[in-house]
């Protein structure tokens, strides 16, 4: 894996690009629509969810779990269980996408929160030498374009901000464990985390 | 507390949050729509985040997965809230505030639906868990049941889609009925429900439905006994000594926990 450079551009914090995105590649084919086929049991329709979503899914779950072989595991129960619970996916609660990388969020974050039970303090501080991993493993040009946008809304945020969504997202650490490592008060953290996504959101030009 | 806990939108989305606080904000989120849309936003947003990571899998987790789904069962639909009057509000809108051990209830027996808990329920079931914990309605019988360390659950269809979760403790030796999504019963009926008692119905009291169509957790009266099972009828107002008609449905009690 290379080494990368750490997402917030050191150096670079206070400048502000706009970013004009179009219809966000990533979700080209109808997620909603293939999960409703999945649910009746349609083995093509999920290979499409699956070449769709696993990439995404498992770099999410790898800048997570970081180990190799339980990001695997991990990524494949979460697939599974998009296969198992694609019933149960509401529209109206958000898009297909959101659903999918919500779960493997949990999912990578439930399995360090459980390995992290009898961790100790120094543990966790060594999460903060972690970059998150913004592979250039992968040759797909949406996700270059995605990572970019990322990239460039993330240097919109303050310090703060950056820290504790990507501490929180990539690292699926807890407000508490974000406070504690940027010894920071709760309330910071938690309106940080807040406002901190609001801005992406604006940034990205994300509607629910 | 309110606007304190609407703060918390951020670190929900990202699943930063205790189990307790995560309890306390599902709550919360189930009453306020601005929570909700935003909610919305934010996980789009930190979907975004999460595809700018994607990274390619082994070729070979792709054979491996469409190998397994081979032998995975897919759970059905969740149970969609019966709809006989629209302007009802959802499930935990309305228990969400008023009865908060029904929505505890009703999260159980979400936990216990489909055989094999997906993991999102079994969450949802430690959360519960927690919750009622920490409730203090110590007086409450059905919380004694719900929070018994031996309760055992086992569910069953119940007919137009609704179903039936029952929740049995040795130790108190109560049962609790949690039925979702079920119809208001016919004008002049009520849902009574019964234990079987080796194929003798003994009646556990009636299901008040006042409380609407959607869900609704009684505490069986009597003890649950020798009983193997549990059924559940349509009877006129007041409930009858003895089932007059056919049950709705029948279902065996679990096997006793731990």
């Amino acid at each position: 894996m290379p080494a990368m450079p750490r997402p917030d551009g050191r150096g670079c914090a206070a400048m502000k690009e706009p970013v004009y995105i179009g219809e966000n590649p990533s979700t080209a084919p109808d997620l909603s629509e293939l999960l409703v086929q999945v649910a009746q049991g349609d083995h093509a329709a999920f290979g499409a969810v699956y070449d769709a979503v696993s990439g995404p899914v498992f770099g999410l779950v790898r800048s997570i779990l970081r180990d190799p072989a339980q990001s695997e595991e991990v990524t494949q129960e979460v697939m599974v269980e998009i296969w198992r619970n694609a019933a149960r996916y509401r529209p109206e609660k958000g898009s297909a996408m959101a659903w999918m990388m919500t779960f493997a969020h949990r999912r990578a974050v439930d399995r360090v929160r459980s390995a992290q039970a009898s961790s100790d303090r120094e543990q966790r501080a060594a999460l903060l030498d972690h970059t998150p991993a913004f592979d250039e493993v992968t040759e797909q040009v949406e996700t270059r374009l995605e990572r970019e946008q990322v990239r460039r809304c993330l240097r919109t945020l303050t310090d703060l901000q950056r820290q504790s969504v990507t501490l929180a997202y990539y690292r699926g650490l807890t407000y508490r464990e974000v406070a504690e490592l940027l010894a920071l008060p709760l309330g910071t953290v938690k309106t940080r985390l807040r406002d901190g996504l609001i801005r992406l959101r604006d940034c990205l030009g994300v509607t629910a | 507390m309110t606007a304190d806990l609407h703060t918390l939108t951020g670190a929900y989305v990202l699943h930063a949050l205790s189990d307790a606080e995560l309890a306390e904000f599902d709550r919360h989120l189930a009453d306020c729509d601005a929570c909700a849309l935003e909610v919305r936003e934010l996980s789009a947003t930190t979907q975004r985040l999460g595809a700018a990571v994607a990274v390619t899998p082994p070729p070979a987790m792709r054979d491996r997965v469409m190998r397994q789904i081979e032998t995975v069962r897919q759970e059905p639909p969740d149970v969609p809230p019966y709809r006989a009057d629209s302007a009802r509000p959802g499930l935990f809108g309305r228990l969400g505030s008023s009865l908060p051990r029904l929505a505890l209830a009703a999260c159980l027996a979400a936990a216990a639906l489909g055989g094999g808990l997906a993991f999102w329920q079994y969450q949802q079931a430690e959360d519960a868990r927690e919750q009622a914990q920490l409730a203090e309605a110590a007086n409450d019988e059905m919380m004694r049941v719900l929070t018994a360390t031996d309760v055992a659950v086992s569910s069953g269809d119940l007919p137009d889609g609704a179903t039936g979760t029952v929740l049995v403790s040795a130790s108190e030796d109560r049962a609790v009925f949690v039925a979702a999504g079920m119809a208001d019963p016919p004008p002049g009926m009520v849902y009574q429900l019964w234990f079987d008692d080796g194929g003798t119905m003994r009646s556990a009291g009636l299901m008040d439905s006042s409380g609407g169509p959607s869900a609704n957790a009684v505490l069986m009266e009597g003890p649950v006994a020798d009983a193997a099972g549990m059924g559940i009828t349509v009877e006129p107002d007041g409930g009858s000594p003895e089932p007059t008609s056919d049950p709705l449905a029948v279902m065996a009690f679990p096997e006793a926990a731990g």
